[in-house]
């Protein structure tokens, strides 16, 4: 396990490195890279035990912004670089930085596997629905007839949805928010490390250069109230201006009703992120606009599963407490002979 | 029983084959006929040769396995060019390996099998034992090995079809009785096996062993024995290993002797999977072992626990090592130890996925982009498995760099006896991390080998981030043209460096003369077995055969240049070859043979004695 060092002796400055961040000015990873910062020295963990693995894209340039240990990687492969570094010193507090491509296109095989095995790690994806680093052709995540240079005629091909990619997965670990929101990334980033088991947090990141103000019509000051579902455990699914809709089950489906002014709503869904059934995150998940409000926050939190790394130190622990291990009886071993 | 009137005659080695359906065994008895004879106190070599497929349709070519053994009271480097004796277990058997058989040799079949439709799965349109012309041109012994064994079993509680199942170890005791073997490791083995848990299967296998055995002393046909009498070997203890055997005890030996923790992260390929399921077994060394999603992954995993200050081991095929590639170029850039072990097989592509072939050289030199010399070394033989697996990591750890190591499938499932080290007198691999008490300069090097000094994750002060972009010696991106230049000459001169320190090479033969031939990998014994009985006829041949094939040794060149004529063979199209050409413009003469399997001794001598004057 970490050790603590005394709360507040680190602050956002220890995290900052001495290069030039490259990004385009406006872009979206800046404000990213600031809640990270600020996140991090409130974790009571010493920064020497930090490590930041990526994978290859804008987002992915991240570590060298980090002043931690970084391994900036190749492209779609950080989830297996950051599971030979949290098996090989389970103490350590990996975080892995992806985005749309590195992590759904080419590297979604490995982030399946990553999510499945359930490391302590925490995985940051940026979302920002294009191919930033290799100047904007259309990426997985994009809307169906996306036009870029790649498609001029409109993409064919249909989105993934990350968080339902991360159901599928069984990660034990959902949650998402936006970069137009310090506080809101500071505090599921804080979520995420709390959780043990590989959390996933898709951010919404704004490429301000090749798909500006593409979430503008959740996120934008305009229409957050409207658009916008905080998840808060507990609480009854509400949104709106001064909280004055709700949701709740309709069958299979989810409706979005009108509260009457000072109601409460008696049949709203409660938010429940640790109910191990997963059709509710499910439905969480396919909310989309415009039917429905986007959901923000801890979508889905299961404790219990025991981590990879717990399990792989676990049967090592095991065999040792049989006994001493002698390297010259296994070299031996049962059929040797004597030449005198 | 009477005493035996058999005579025995003495002979210096001989080679045995067995050959049945991949379903009877034959790999078993092989094995057992290797312990056997180990146990007697001859040297031995192995070959098994099995298919592709797990189970192909009974009866069939297809499904053919086989496997062969060469033991004898002398040195012996290969599993023989051509049995002395077969052991056909159906008509495919028979079919597949009898052009193998020189005339006059021992040829022992179930003739329980030589029936229509196993005649005919095997192409036969009448039997060739009615064949007169056949049974003359063999030394023939027809078994009803399925009848004889069910009747030795009749006591046994064990259900009919079980019993026939038994007939492999029948076939293999009338076999020790012709080689004279001690039937004791056998029945050791079956003890150890199966008392616990199947008695009854135990039992009926010792019975049909002996039974077997016994045959063969009321037998007028059986009583040319042989006698084959105790190799001499240097003293000391020695059991029988396989090269994956010996590749896994060298990792967790090389891992020890560096004092680091050995992570292994591996996707099932024929034929390295031993190597995964091999270190899975061995959790009481601390070995961490991860079956990864694929080959990429467990490349990426390897580089992962590097960095966090483990020795990390991977190891596929060539199918795999493409995989890789683009990995390797990062553990390159980057600087960082991994043993990343290549057993070779028929390529490309899927190619002959359980034959060997020497076909991946050139991609491990070359397949990367950008300039990426890397160390290449390869296993000449099972029990240099282990010594190979330690050099690797003493490199890997030395030059803070990828290694890769070479082995075949001839080399990872032959089996030899082996000599075992004392573990005390294995040397010490000394590497050390960067101290947190000095400033970290990420790529500052050790003047003596290059190598940059490695900081692992959770020491304080050292934090520093690396990457496959290009870095300047403080850690610090750099797209600096004459950094690039002055980084890629400096990890190039550190790989050709560790050529400092090698051993002089070992010469078989003279220093000079008329030809000289060098080898590489599992080629060894066929090339050092043609090269003494030329060397022992008085012609000017010597050989060398090479463990570093990157950086080369700097004494080669030298030793080239004193034969008027150099042969390289090689299973490829002549791979080292046009390195050798490349490197020292000068000619060499290629042998080359891509049919899935190793050299015969006596085709090299053929081919060495066409250029000796």
């Amino acid at each position: 396990m970490s050790t603590t060092t005394e709360e507040g002796t680190l602050t956002k400055k220890d995290f900052v490195t001495s290069n030039d961040v490259r990004w385009c000015p406006g872009c979206g990873d800046y404000a990213i890279l600031n809640a990270v910062q600020r996140t991090l020295p409130e974790l009571g963990i010493p920064k020497e035990q930090f490590v930041v693995v990526s994978g290859i894209g804008c987002s992915s340039r991240f570590p060298y912004y980090m002043n931690t240990y970084g391994f900036h990687t190749i492209h779609g492969r950080a989830p297996t670089v950051a599971t030979g570094v949290k098996v090989a010193n389970p103490d350590l507090s990996v975080w892995m930085i992806t985005g749309d491509g590195d992590g759904l296109s080419i590297g979604a095989n490995h982030l399946l596997h990553l999510l499945r095995r359930n490391l302590d790690i925490n995985v940051l994806l940026f979302n920002n629905r294009i191919y930033g680093l290799t100047k904007g052709q259309y990426s997985p995540t994009s809307e169906v007839g996306k036009k870029t240079k790649s498609t001029p005629a409109g993409s064919v091909d249909y989105p993934v949805n990350p968080l339902l990619f991360a159901l599928g997965s069984e990660a034990t670990f959902i949650a998402r928010t936006t970069d137009t929101d310090q506080k809101h990334m500071v505090e599921t980033f804080k979520a995420a490390q709390a959780h043990k088991g590989t959390s996933f947090v898709e951010v919404f990141q704004n490429c301000v250069i090749f798909n500006n103000k593409t979430f503008d019509s959740v996120t934008g000051r305009d229409v957050k109230n409207d658009q916008i579902l905080y998840l808060d455990e507990g609480k009854p699914l509400i949104y709106g201006q001064g909280g004055n809709k709700g949701i709740r089950l309709n069958g299979l489906n989810l409706e979005t009703i009108d509260l009457e002014e000072g109601s409460e709503g008696t049949d709203l869904l409660v938010h429940n992120p640790k109910d191990p059934n997963s059709a509710y995150a499910t439905l969480l998940a396919q909310m989309t606009y415009p039917a429905y409000p986007t959901p923000l926050g801890v979508l889905r939190q299961l404790e219990g599963r025991e981590t990879y790394e717990e399990s792989v130190v676990s049967q090592i622990q095991i065999a040792q407490s049989k006994g001493e291990s002698s390297l010259q009886e296994l070299l031996t071993g049962n059929n040797s002979w004597v030449v005198e | 029983m009477s005493p035996s009137t058999d005579s025995f005659e003495e002979i210096e080695s001989a080679v045995v084959r067995f050959a049945g359906d991949s379903g009877d065994g034959m790999q078993t008895v092989g094995e057992r006929f290797t312990d056997s004879s180990a146990f007697a106190g001859n040297d031995i070599a192995t070959l098994p040769d099995f298919p592709a497929e797990i189970r192909a349709p009974a009866g069939t070519l297809a499904g053919v396995s086989g496997f062969q053994l060469q033991f004898g009271s002398r040195k012996i480097l290969t599993p023989g060019d051509e049995p002395d004796a077969l052991v056909a277990m159906n008509p495919a058997a028979l079919k597949a390996n009898i052009a193998d058989l020189p005339e006059g040799g021992m040829l022992v079949v179930n003739v329980d099998s030589f029936k229509k439709m196993n005649l005919t799965k095997a192409g036969y349109e009448s039997s060739p034992l009615e064949d007169e012309e056949f049974r003359k041109k063999y030394h023939l012994i027809e078994l009803d090995l399925t009848s004889l064994t069910k009747e030795a079993l009749k006591e046994s509680p064990l259900k009919p079809s079980d019993k026939a199942r038994c007939k492999n170890f029948f076939a293999l005791g009338f076999m020790y009785y012709v080689y004279g073997r001690p039937l004791e490791p056998t029945l050791k083995f079956f003890s150890d096996k199966w008392a616990k848990r199947l008695p009854e299967l135990a039992e009926a296998n010792s019975i049909a062993l002996k039974a077997g055995f016994n045959l063969g002393d009321t037998m007028e046909t059986a009583r040319n024995r042989y006698q084959v009498s105790k190799a001499p070997v240097q003293a000391g203890v020695y059991r029988k290993i396989s090269g994956n055997e010996a590749l896994v005890y060298g990792l967790v030996a090389g891992a020890k002797q560096a004092d680091r923790e050995l992570l292994y992260a591996g996707y099932p390929i024929t034929p390295a999977s031993p190597i995964l399921e091999g270190l899975s077994a061995l959790k009481k060394f601390g070995v961490k072992t991860l079956q990864a999603e694929d080959e990429i992954a467990a490349m990426g995993m390897a580089i992962g626990a590097s960095f966090a200050g483990d020795i990390s081991v991977v190891a596929t095929s060539g199918p795999g090592m493409c995989l890789k590639s683009e990995f390797i170029g990062l553990a390159s850039i980057t600087e960082l130890p991994v043993v990343i072990v290549d057993v070779q097989r028929g390529g490309p592509s899927t190619g002959l996925p359980t034959k060997t072939e020497q076909s991946d050289l050139l991609q491990s030199l070359y397949a990367r982009h950008g300039d990426c010399p890397l160390p290449v070394l390869a296993a000449h033989s099972p029990s240099d498995c282990f010594e190979c697996a330690i050099e690797a990591t003493r490199i890997a750890l030395t030059y803070m760099t990828p290694v890769i190591l070479l082995s075949d499938l001839y080399v990872a499932n032959g089996a030899e006896p082996w000599r075992i080290p004392n573990v005390s007198e294995l040397a010490v691999i000394d590497t050390k991390f960067a101290d947190p008490n000095e400033e970290l300069v990420v790529y500052k090097r050790d003047p003596e080998t290059l190598a940059r000094t490695q900081a692992i994750p959770g020491q304080p002060g050292l934090e520093h981030r690396i990457g496959g972009l290009e870095k300047s010696e403080d850690g610090g991106v750099s797209y600096d043209p004459e950094n690039h230049e002055n980084m890629s000459h400096l990890r190039a001169d550190k790989i050709n460096g560790i050529a400092k320190s090698y051993e002089p090479i070992n010469v078989l033969g003279e220093k000079e003369g008329d030809v000289l031939v060098i080898g590489w990998g599992g080629t060894y014994g066929a090339i050092s077995s043609a090269v003494k009985t030329l060397q022992d006829e008085g012609f000017s041949i010597a050989s060398i055969h090479l463990r570093h094939l990157n950086p080369l040794p700097d004494d080669l060149e030298t030793l080239m240049s004193s034969f008027k004529k150099i042969i390289v063979p090689e299973l490829n199209l002549g791979q080292l070859s046009t390195i050798l050409k490349a490197k020292y413009v000068r000619d060499i003469i290629g042998y080359n043979k891509l049919q899935g399997k190793p050299f015969k001794v006596a085709e090299l001598r053929e081919q060495f004695v066409k250029h000796l004057s």
